[in-house]
């Protein structure tokens, strides 16, 4: 199933398509993804894969073993390594792949780590009203509220929501559109937002609910409403 | 680096006719609109009354009197939608916005044009 690749999130602006309509993209740097390895089933390592590298890091700064099996393709030494299980386009070592495996209307997941928000409280963090800014209230605008009941149970309950970290955690966003696919640049415009801030890595994989040569469901848009009876007809 | 490139993308959407007009132009703006599957292109004609943004947000607004009722359409530039602007005449304002306008009615909204505001200076 997923084809895959590592990108960097460059910026955001807008781009208008073929019928006019503007779309806000996100830009990511989604090449050249080089292929440092492929796993095959029938080999030792026992499941289908392949591992893609991308950008390039200064060679002092490897591990000499990491060096070792990103030399055996002669490539220079990257930045970021990543395991695509099952990838469905035929590949060798030392490939290189890039936009191109995604197409304008293709559907991706955009997986990276969201930006930290450091200690945050509970209405930034769990959504929580807070108290009233205003009739009265003193003090008492940000808080959570209680916390538990009486003696009975006389403890708080696991998992209640509270003020703590934020953020800096690995999220994916599912079913982005792809407006644009430029091989010259290695760029790819992906509609909306994905997690991380700009100059972030991000995985971009072919969408797992969406994928290539998904379809709408008949039925659930764009079909016309048939009218249930003839007194139903009449009133249109 | 990056920049570079954004921009680069936004460039390549400019429109490529350069149309040039300023605020209180009375303009005729072309608009392709699709009906079913054909496209044919819409005439909104009116005074330009205000340009905002920067780049490929830029808009403009353009004012006309319709069947007595005052109507706005705010126009992206860039927009491939928007087919071509032609300026009629060059109206004579001293605002970069021209919301007075939509209190005036009649000859109280018409503008002077810029080359009959030259010549009232001369005299």
């Amino acid at each position: 199933m997923p084809l895959g690749l590592i990108g960097k999130k460059l910026g955001h602006t807008r781009v208008y398509d073929a019928s006019g309509v503007l779309h806000a993209v996100t830009v990511v740097l989604a090449g050249p993804n080089r292929v440092l390895q492929v796993k095959t089933q029938a080999s030792k390592d026992g499941y289908n894969a392949v591992q893609l590298g991308f950008d390039d890091q200064k060679e002092h700064r490897v591990t000499k073993p990491l060096l070792g099996h990103i030399k055996k393709q002669n490539g220079a030494a990257v930045k970021r390594i990543r395991e695509f299980r099952n990838f469905s386009k035929e590949v060798k070592p030392g490939d290189v792949v890039g936009p191109a495996l995604f197409a304008p209307g293709d559907f991706v997941d955009a997986i990276g780590i969201v930006k930290g928000r450091g200690f945050e409280g509970v209405v930034k963090r769990h959504r929580f009203a807070g108290g009233d800014s205003t009739h009265g209230a003193k003090g008492w605008h940000r808080r959570s509220g209680a916390i538990g009941q009486r003696l009975f149970p006389g403890t708080v309950m696991r998992g209640m929501r509270m003020p703590g970290h934020m953020g800096q955690v690995q999220r994916t966003t599912q079913n982005l559109e792809v407006i644009q696919v430029r091989e010259a640049d290695n760029l790819l415009l992906i509609k909306g937002s994905m997690p991380g801030a700009e100059g972030d890595y991000v995985i971009i994989r072919e969408s797992k609910k969406r994928p290539k040569g998904w379809k709408p469901a008949v039925g659930s848009q764009g079909k016309k409403k048939e009218p249930k009876t003839a007194a139903d007809a009449k009133k249109k | 680096m990056n920049q570079a490139l954004l921009d680069k993308i936004q460039s390549e959407q400019f429109r490529k006719d350069d149309a040039k007009f300023g605020v209180g132009d009375s303009v005729r703006v072309h608009t392709k609109v699709v009906e079913g599957d054909k496209e044919r292109i819409q005439i909104f004609a009116g005074v330009v009354i205000g340009k905002r943004g920067r780049g490929l947000n830029e808009t403009f607004t353009v004012r006309r009197i319709s069947y007595g009722e005052g109507v706005e359409r705010i126009f992206p530039i860039h927009s491939p939608r928007v087919d071509k602007i032609e300026v009629e005449r060059t109206g004579s304002v001293r605002r970069a916005k021209l919301t007075y306008l939509r209190k005036r009615i009649g000859k109280g909204a018409t503008l002077v044009k810029e080359k009959e505001a030259v010549s009232a200076v001369a005299k």
